[in-house]
């Protein structure tokens, strides 16, 4: 069958040697093995690494998600113009930091009845619908982010609030005070900023530029509402 | 020969003309009027065919012309129709504020700054930044009203930023949702100049609200005159915008239904802003500080008499 093809390159040139003639000398059958394993050692090396996650100690799974979290938590923090948040995004982080605000921020189930602070479940769907709210708005102005990507950035960059309202909680040991109240107004005020410039970075490049602070402004008021929740929490 | 002189190209000389021969046919511009006369000049059937390419040419900006008109062509489940509610630049959204903020006498709001491109970014987020602007300005002018009472726990009342949402989300849609179907109504009664579509009326009211911000970031100082003078400017800032904009689209109604739309306008505006000064911000009692120092001495000269 060999001499029957022509290869379609060449329409003048009728050459009088039939192509492919040489394969005919070959006899496939039994000197060319046509089956087996086609197979680069590195790459089966890999295929045998990502198939054992499931034969892998419970510890390691946890102690492989808890570093992507923590490296996360490094890119907060000093906060670069990087891509590790968008690219590898996770919500496990956004998860953590919102049930500590929540379980932080709400008020005692003593005076319920009373017109107090937040309960926990609002505290959730105010971060949770809030970041949601954003990211919608984000894409609706026309950004280039993914859903879960903004999701993840919004909800890293609550880590500076947090830290916020660890400190708070320890200021408020010492007694309610004015120079109390100075304390915890200055490292709120800090951590905020530090929040908007964190998230800032991360979400300011996927706007188009007319619109950038169009979508930056929620944000703002995003974190500006909850560090009004953890300035005025008083604890009972 | 015969068929093709059948097949002559028409000329559509005269827009004037044909219109008046034919007053319910709708004419087409063509892009450059210039050349038209030309081909009127040139043989019969050359200008015949040099018109139908043009026509054919122009096509595209016919049909340009007439989506630009209608921006909303996507269906209403796909991502891409909500996106044209928020087709708005940075600078836009500042000058609709200012010109809430900015009345003209004479100048319409919708006119000027919104025709044909309303968004919802603006309604949205304004009333975002009220509903939390209340809340917090309440809660800090009942905190530094309160301040010296040893009586008073300071409580972050929480609930009544669900309670502000409520109230402005309520008025800033449903308002306007009544005011679009009541203009609709009188619309099929009366041929109005002006019609507004409900996104218009929806962005109207936005803006409008955009002037109590300030307002009750400013309504924390615990002065009574202060508050009430604040509420007067603000109400005066909003209610005109409200006025001027809806006053040409009743204006050809019957004088008493259109005085009392705008009246009605007006008074909601009003209501708002009252009860929003009422319910979210303690009345500063500031002659409760005398009757306090008052009994003490009371008791003492009466300790003293006795």
């Amino acid at each position: 069958m060999a001499e029957a093809e022509e290869s379609p390159g060449d329409p003048g040139t009728a050459s009088p040697r039939p192509l492919f003639a040489g394969l005919s000398d070959i006899s496939i059958s039994q000197d060319i093995p046509v089956e087996g394993e086609i197979t680069i050692p590195i790459r089966s090396r890999i295929r045998e690494f990502d198939s054992s996650t499931l034969n892998e100690s419970v510890h390691s799974t946890i102690m492989r998600d808890l570093k992507a979290v923590g490296k996360k938590f490094m890119h907060v923090l000093y906060p670069r113009k990087s891509n590790t948040l968008l690219r590898d995004w996770d919500l496990w982080g956004p998860l953590i930091l919102c049930v500590t605000l929540a379980l932080m921020l709400q008020r005692d189930s003593a005076d319920s009845e009373k017109d107090g602070g937040p309960q926990f479940a609002e505290v959730f769907v105010i971060v949770w619908f809030g970041a949601v709210t954003i990211t919608l708005n984000s894409k609706l102005l026309g950004g280039n982010i993914s859903f879960f990507q903004s999701l993840c950035v919004l909800g890293y960059c609550i880590l500076p609030l947090t830290v916020a309202m660890l400190i708070c909680r320890l200021v408020l040991l010492a007694g309610p005070g004015p120079v109390n109240f100075m304390v915890r107004l200055f490292v709120v005020i800090v951590m905020f900023a530090w929040s908007i410039v964190a998230s800032t970075a991360f979400l300011a490049d996927s706007q188009p530029p007319n619109r950038r602070a169009l979508a930056v402004y929620p944000v703002f008021l995003f974190y500006f509402v909850i560090s009004w929740m953890i300035l005025t929490f008083t604890p009972q | 020969m015969a068929a093709v002189d059948d097949l002559q190209f028409e000329e559509f000389g005269d827009v004037a003309t044909s219109v008046t021969a034919n007053p319910d046919a709708t004419t087409v511009s063509i892009e450059d009027p210039g050349e038209t006369p030309k081909h009127q000049t040139g043989p019969l059937r050359g200008s015949g065919r040099e018109e139908d390419d043009e026509l054919l040419g122009n096509d595209d900006s016919d049909k340009t012309e007439l989506l630009a008109g209608q921006k909303k062509s996507s269906p209403f489940w796909t991502f891409e129709y909500y996106q044209t509610f928020f087709d708005v630049d940075t600078y836009q959204v500042f000058d609709r504020i200012k010109g809430s903020l900015l009345p003209i006498p004479g100048k319409n709001f919708v006119r000027l700054y919104i025709r044909s491109n309303p968004d919802l970014y603006g309604p949205f987020w304004i009333c975002a930044t009220l509903v939390f602007a209340i809340a917090i300005s309440g809660n800090l002018s009942n905190f530094l009203i309160h301040l010296g009472e040893k009586t008073y726990h300071y409580v972050p009342e929480f609930r009544k930023v669900s309670i502000a949402a409520t109230i402005i989300y309520a008025y800033a849609w449903l308002v306007p949702l009544a005011l679009w179907g009541f203009l609709m109504w009188r619309n099929s009664k009366v041929m109005n100049i002006v019609s507004y579509s409900f996104l218009e009326i929806v962005c109207v009211y936005g803006y409008s609200l955009f002037i109590y911000i300030p307002t009750a970031i400013l309504w924390i100082i615990p002065q009574k005159a202060v508050r009430w003078i604040l509420v007067m400017i603000a109400l005066g800032i909003s209610g005109s915008v409200l006025a001027m904009t809806f006053w040409p689209a009743v204006r050809e109604d019957n004088r008493r239904v259109a005085l009392a739309t705008i009246m009605t306008i007006v008074l909601l505006h009003v209501l708002l802003s009252v009860g929003c000064l009422a319910y979210f911000f303690d009345a500063p009692e500031m002659d409760h500080l005398p009757t306090t120092t008052a009994i003490p001495n009371q008791t003492v000269a009466a300790a003293k008499s006795s």
